[in-house]
C-alpha cells in the first residue's frame, strides 16, 4: 500500500506477489488483523484530525457545503510535505491503508512519481509521470461519473 | 457534521475495508482505490454518501471513496440545473481542490526535494 520510491523497500510491499512469482520466493502470510487494527487506528486518527480541521472551518463561519474543501487541501499539502520529506514513507509501513485510503494517499502517489521522476526533467518526467499512479483513481470516478450524469439527466 | 468520534470510527472502518482487500485478494492499490472512487459514486448517486457525510464529517470527506462521491454530484447537480451538457461542464465542480491541490504541492515538492536513492 506504498507507492514512493521504488529502490526502496517500501515497493517490494506493493508488487510482494509479482515479486514471489518471479522469484519463487515465498513470503509470510501478511499479519491480516495486526495490519486491520493499525489501518484503523490511523486512518481513525487521520480522519480526527481532519473533523477538528472541518469544525474550525465551520466555526469561521464558513457553509457547510465549502467547508470540506480546505480541509480536504489541508491534508494534501501535508501529505506531499512529508513525502517530499521521506516521512510520509516511514508512516506509511506502519498505517497501511489508514494513509493510503484518504485523500493522503492520492497526495502521496501524486508527489512521489512528481519527484522520482524529477530527474527524467519537468516535462517528460514530473509532468508526465505524476499521476502515473493517481490516473486511475480519476479516469474511473469520471467514467463512474458520466454514466450516472447521462442517466439521471435522462430519466 | 459529525464529531470527532463517528469520524474516527467510520473514517477508521473505511480504511480497515481498504486494508482488509489489500491483504486477502490479489487487487493492487490502484485497484482498491479505483474501486473506493466508484464505490462512492455509486453510493452518491442514490445520496446515501451525504448521509455517510452527514454523520461522520471528515470520516467520509477524507476517504477516496469521497472524490467519487463528488464527481458524481457536481455531475448529476449541473445536468439537472443545465440539461446533459451539465455533465460534461459540472463533472469538476466539486473536485477541483483536491486535484488541483495535489497538482501545484506536487510540482513544488519535485522543484524542492530531490529523489531519494
Amino acid at each position: 500500500m506504498i507507492y514512493s520510491s521504488p529502490d526502496k523497500g517500501a515497493h517490494f510491499l506493493v508488487d510482494r506477489r509479482w515479486v514471489s512469482e518471479w522469484t519463487g520466493f515465498k513470503h509470510p502470510r501478511p499479519p491480516v488483523f495486526k495490519n486491520a487494527v493499525s489501518a484503523f487506528l490511523f486512518g481513525g486518527l487521520v480522519c480526527l484530525l481532519g473533523q477538528l480541521v472541518l469544525e474550525l472551518f465551520l466555526s469561521l463561519g464558513m457553509p457547510q457545503q465549502q467547508a470540506g474543501n480546505p480541509t480536504v487541501a489541508i491534508f494534501i499539502f501535508a501529505a506531499a510535505l512529508l513525502t517530499g520529506l521521506g516521512v510520509f514513507d516511514s508512516i506509511a509501513q506502519v498505517a497501511g491503508a489508514g494513509v493510503a485510503i484518504p485523500v493522503t494517499g492520492f497526495a502521496n502517489s501524486v508527489t512521489a512519481m512528481a519527484i522520482e521522476f524529477r530527474r527524467e526533467g519537468l516535462v517528460q518526467g514530473t509532468a508526465s509521470k505524476m499521476f502515473a499512479l493517481a490516473g486511475p483513481v480519476i479516469v474511473f470516478g469520471v467514467v463512474t461519473a458520466f454514466v450516472i450524469g447521462i442517466i439521471s439527466a435522462i430519466l | 457534521m459529525g464529531n470527532i468520534f463517528t469520524a474516527f470510527l467510520v473514517g477508521g472502518l473505511i480504511c480497515v475495508l481498504g486494508q482488509l482487500l489489500f491483504d486477502l485478494t490479489p487487487l493492487t492499490p490502484g485497484h482498491i482505490l479505483s474501486a473506493f472512487t466508484v464505490g462512492g459514486g455509486v453510493l452518491g448517486a442514490f445520496g446515501v454518501y451525504d448521509g455517510l457525510i452527514e454523520f461522520a464529517g471528515a470520516g467520509a470527506l477524507l476517504p477516496i471513496s469521497s472524490f467519487g462521491n463528488a464527481l458524481v454530484k457536481g455531475a448529476m447537480s449541473e445536468a439537472a440545473r443545465t440539461g446533459i451538457l451539465g455533465v460534461l461542464t459540472g463533472m469538476f465542480e466539486l473536485t477541483s481542490t483536491g486535484i488541483t491541490a495535489a497538482i501545484i504541492f506536487g510540482f513544488f515538492m519535485a522543484l524542492i526535494f530531490k529523489p531519494r536513492g
